[in-house]
């Protein structure tokens, strides 16, 4: 065997991957963020107290405490109580449960939207006359601005009441999650399962396999590479629907809320705005994480993914 | 192999729901100082009219009225089950009201006038506010002293209809919006301590505080009052009345509704007498029901909100007829940067009515509605409020 075949057999096995290799990512990872603390000490450093302003417009910000906090402050901030309170929790703490409370409502819209976005999808590529009557719908819905959509949700949420369940607030902030997570779905689901190439769908024909049959050994190992892509997509939507959909809707345990009530608190605790966007951004990194699962799952389809 | 990968996907799914149920009950238990559930301690099983109430904004002191009526079993004893909803943004308390999603809201009298003239129907049955809150603040140096210095100045607002006393004030100036430039301001005062905005709008009992809440970098100390040029709205023409209880004018004809109107009335008066007599746990209330504020400005926005309502001479709640023909002249003035007009026509006489706050007023004989010999608290403001 060459060196050469070794090595593509190896890329073929992830799970061969060292430990070494292992760690060196980690590593990486940890640098990474090094690095952008490092420009961030740097250009408070260097830049100018005013930030630069050109033809009017602020394109580089200030460099002043109030607007860039040292990022050792931010991290001590994190560790401090989050009020002087007796008995409050640390900042992390408080972020970590608010993040974790959207994580959760976020997963709710994701599922949600990514069965509602296969379930489109799937129908789109079945029935044609579906794929003409829904596609310019789907693709309408996401033109709605949120802020406009959420209050509305709510309203329609705070009336129902089924045999005394009544609809909790956080449910209002999951469905306009998943409106915006099914999108990507099932757009993606609907580009894989056509996907296939003539030759192979015609093998099947000549086999005659019936459609749920081509469905299940052809469509939907295609639209693999297709879905994963649509999934992060969701992911990413779904997050972001929760935040703004807790800001507009007044939900009180999540990070949106924190993010708007400590940017509230800026102005004499510059350090403490900063946490709730370093919740966020954990949030979407679990959220991608969590979705990445999906993608080890069925690595076996993978081969390469479209985009 | 198989197995274990999905064993592993089973796992970090089951972790991902235990994580989402352990939310979900959080939610119920520790948001239950912001709905009704404080109520269920009393009575217990009695027939407790239910009672959705939308507040204009998150849980704050500003707010510590209708909180300590929870908490203090307040409703309760008059026989109502409230639940306080609040409002993040996007939600419009006076548009929750008129569609029916909540039975009574707390919003200032300028916005829900420009709804009414919209076609909202809806009574101020209590204005909780007698006096106006915002204030204009500038620098000591920059020359900002009255309104009609606000000429070519830099002058902050947060829109959303809070604008309105700035240009009710600068109209009785004689200044238009095309005056002045505009600035919309965020949640915080960064724009205006770095300089972007020459005075910027704050209510006294939050952005106010926020300001003596900051370290002044020239000193190393907070910043003082001293430091600053205050213009109070309240001394001005423009001055409007701001939060006031609504309701449904045609829900009103129904006797059970406008019971439970005078019901609400006396057990928001007691909480106000509670939070003006007993202002400290007043602002542990709203801390535990869910406001994200350190107990310094927690206690500072519950000491100010006292004074915008104590001293009540004609009794809480009630309507000054002044301050009203005030807020209509003014948003009648009123002209915004953009042009428009908040009110074309006075209200209608349905706009407000003192007959449920004087009856709830009468039937309470126990409590001190006017609070003559009302005296704030000295509140010392922590950095970032914390």
């Amino acid at each position: 065997m060459t060196a050469d075949a070794a090595q593509v057999l190896r890329a073929r096995r992830p799970r061969a991957r060292s430990r070494a290799a292992r760690v060196r990512v980690a590593l990486l990872g940890v640098l990474g963020v090094l690095a952008v603390a490092a420009a961030w000490e740097l250009y408070k450093a260097l830049g100018p107290d005013d930030g630069v302003v050109v033809a009017g417009t602020r394109v580089l910000p200030r460099t002043t405490d109030l607007a860039m906090p040292h990022t050792w402050e931010m991290v001590a901030r994190l560790l401090e109580p989050t009020t002087s309170q007796a008995g409050a929790a640390p900042l992390w703490l408080t972020v970590a449960q608010a993040a974790l409370v959207s994580l959760a409502i976020a997963g709710v819209g994701w599922v949600v939207g990514t069965l509602v976005g296969v379930g489109l999808g799937l129908l789109m590529q079945v029935w044609r006359v579906a794929e003409h009557g829904l596609l310019p719908w789907i693709v309408l819905s996401q033109t709605v601005p949120l802020i406009a959509f959420a209050p509305v949700v709510r309203s329609w949420g705070a009336r129902i009441e089924i045999a005394g369940w009544q609809w909790p607030p956080w449910l209002s902030v999951a469905v306009i999650a998943s409106y915006l997570a099914f999108f990507p779905v099932a757009i993606g689901t609907l580009k894989g399962l056509q996907s296939p190439q003539h030759t192979h769908l015609e093998l099947m024909h000549s086999y005659g396999a019936s459609r749920w049959q081509t469905l299940r050994s052809v469509r939907l190992p295609a639209a693999v590479p297709y879905l994963l892509p649509a999934l992060r997509l969701g992911a990413a939507s779904a997050v972001i629907g929760t935040v703004v959909a807790e800001v507009s809707t007044g939900y009180l345990d999540g990070i949106g809320r924190q993010l708007v009530a400590f940017a509230g608190q800026a102005s004499g605790d510059p350090a403490k705005a900063w946490a709730p966007i370093f919740g966020a951004i954990a949030l979407g990194l679990v959220a991608a994480g969590l979705v990445g699962l999906a993608g080890v799952a069925l690595r076996t389809y993978r081969r390469g993914e479209a985009s | 192999m198989t197995i274990s990968r999905r064993a592993f996907g089973l796992g970090a799914g089951g972790m991902t729901l235990a994580a989402f149920l352990a939310a979900c009950s959080d939610t119920g238990g520790g948001g239950g100082g912001s709905t009704g559930g404080g109520g269920s301690g009393n009575g217990g099983g009695g027939d407790l009219t239910p009672v959705k109430l939308q507040l204009q904004w998150l849980p704050q002191a500003q707010f510590a009225g209708y909180f300590a009526a929870v908490d203090q079993g307040f409703f309760a004893d008059e026989g109502l089950e409230v639940e306080i909803v609040p409002s993040g943004g996007d939600i419009v308390p006076q548009d929750a009201l008129a569609s029916g999603n909540v039975d009574f809201c707390i919003a200032w009298v300028p916005k829900v006038l420009g709804s009414i003239e919209q076609g909202a129907n809806l009574t101020n049955v209590a204005q909780i506010f007698q006096r106006s809150g915002t204030l204009q603040v500038a620098f000591a140096d920059a020359g900002i002293t009255s309104v009609a210095d606000f000429e070519g100045k830099r002058i902050g607002s947060w829109g959303f209809g809070n604008e309105w006393e700035i240009f009710a004030a600068m109209a009785a100036e004689g200044l238009d919006s095309t005056t002045v430039q505009i600035v919309t301001q965020d949640f915080n005062m960064n724009a205006f301590l770095q300089g972007d905005i020459d005075a910027a709008q704050a209510m006294t009992y939050n952005e106010w505080a926020q300001v003596l809440e900051t370290v002044n970098p020239d000193t190393g100390e907070l910043y003082q009052p001293e430091d600053f040029a205050v213009i109070a709205y309240q001394d001005t023409p423009g001055g409007m009345l701001q939060d006031a209880i609504w309701a449904d004018t045609a829900r009103l004809e129904e006797e059970d509704y406008a019971a439970t109107t005078v019901a609400l009335l006396k057990a928001v008066i007691r909480g106000w007498a509670y939070a003006r007599d007993e202002v400290e746990s007043a602002a542990e209330i709203t801390l535990a029901a869910g406001s994200t504020w350190g107990p310094s400005h927690e206690l500072w926005m519950a000491n100010e909100t006292n004074k915008l309502i104590w001293p009540a001479p004609n009794g809480v709640g009630v309507v000054d007829a002044a301050a009203w023909e005030q807020t209509v002249a003014g948003a009648l003035a009123a002209v915004n940067e953009q042009g428009q007009h908040l009110i074309t026509s006075e209200p209608p006489d349905t706009a407000y009515s003192n007959t449920y706050i004087e009856q709830a007023i009468g039937e309470l004989s126990d409590v001190d509605t006017t609070g003559e010999s009302y005296q704030p608290i000295a509140v010392t403001l922590a950095e970032g409020g914390n």
